[in-house]
């Protein structure tokens, strides 16, 4: 468990959650690519802290703000999905044409 | 890379199966049919990276990833079950659009960012043995960072009023038309752009207009 087979993993997961957000049609499937690119953001900042920062507590805040960033993606991800499903019953990000519903 | 901590091999091996479990789990997540087993595959690769974190002596970390996340993957499985048309994975499904630009694209993250993981020379600096990491993070939260953290709450807060508002389909004076009537074309007119409710009223007979 070096800082650079951290980071791998964290490109790994980053790059499979860049996949799923490009790909998936359905909104909340396309959300859990963005939670899997947070994921390995908050591996790679507590590897940083962790090998790099000598143990600087501001390591471990930036990973409870993303975490909090995470809370944020998926409760207005949510809200969203509840808003276009009640304008347009869809749940696939091709129904959307426009911003306006 | 310098071997920079000094932990055994036993830390090793289960890094080595935590790190397989976290990929493979967020692969599965992408490919499988039920997309409430999607949630749960994301979940598991949730945890594995919490588990990750404890190695790395960030217990608190870890363990509030636990938390979040298994509250988190339950919504979103509720969330599957409400909208998907398919949350139990009966047929199959593969509901992707421009998947070979997506390959494309996390392929090439993936190998620009391990380009800088293993070619980028970042400096040797361990956490120190006497460190407490739930400690420091706590006088730091509460301490100089106090500001940081108090915005994330108001950022927070923001976000329940925002998703309240956005996801309420109703005011707190009854619908969004409610007593907000266009004027009319002409005066004394039907108002303006008012969907015709009552006129295709032929097969609509199980609604119940209020007069």
């Amino acid at each position: 468990m070096t800082l650079a087979t951290l980071l791998l993993l964290a490109a790994a997961l980053i790059g499979i959650g860049i996949y799923g957000a490009l790909s998936q049609q359905s909104f909340v499937m396309l959300m859990m690519g963005l939670e899997l690119i947070l994921n390995g953001v908050m591996l790679a900042a507590v590897a940083f802290w962790a090998f790099s920062g000598a143990g600087a507590p501001e390591g471990q805040l930036l990973t409870i703000i993303v975490m909090a960033v995470m809370a944020i993606e998926m409760t207005m991800g949510f809200a969203l999905v509840v808003a276009v499903f009640r304008g347009k019953q869809a749940d696939t990000t091709e129904s959307l044409t426009g911003l306006k519903h | 890379m310098i071997e920079s901590m000094s932990h055994g091999i036993g830390v090793d091996i289960a890094f080595l199966l935590l790190a397989t479990l976290a990929v493979v789990t967020a692969w599965r997540v992408f490919r499988t049919d039920s997309m409430v087993r999607a949630s749960f595959f994301l979940l598991v690769s949730f945890i594995a990276v919490g588990v990750i974190m404890i190695l790395l002596a960030a217990e608190y970390l870890g363990v509030a990833m636990f938390f979040m996340m298994a509250v988190e993957m339950t919504v979103m499985a509720l969330f599957m079950v409400m909208f998907m048309m398919n949350p139990a994975g009966l047929n199959p499904m593969n509901m992707v659009h421009q998947e070979r630009i997506s390959i494309g694209a996390g392929v090439v993250s993936f190998l620009v960012l391990s380009a800088m993981a293993l070619l980028a020379v970042f400096p040797d600096r361990p956490v120190s043995a006497g460190l407490d990491p739930v400690r420091s993070l706590g006088n730091e939260m509460l301490g100089d960072s106090m500001l940081i953290f108090e915005s994330a709450g108001l950022v927070l807060l923001t976000t329940m009023i925002g998703v309240v508002v956005l996801s309420s389909h109703r005011g707190r004076y009854g619908a969004a038309t409610e007593g907000s009537l266009p004027p009319g074309l002409e005066s004394g007119g039907d108002p303006a752009g008012k969907p015709e409710e009552d006129e295709d009223g032929e097969d609509g007979g199980h609604h119940h207009h209020h007069h």
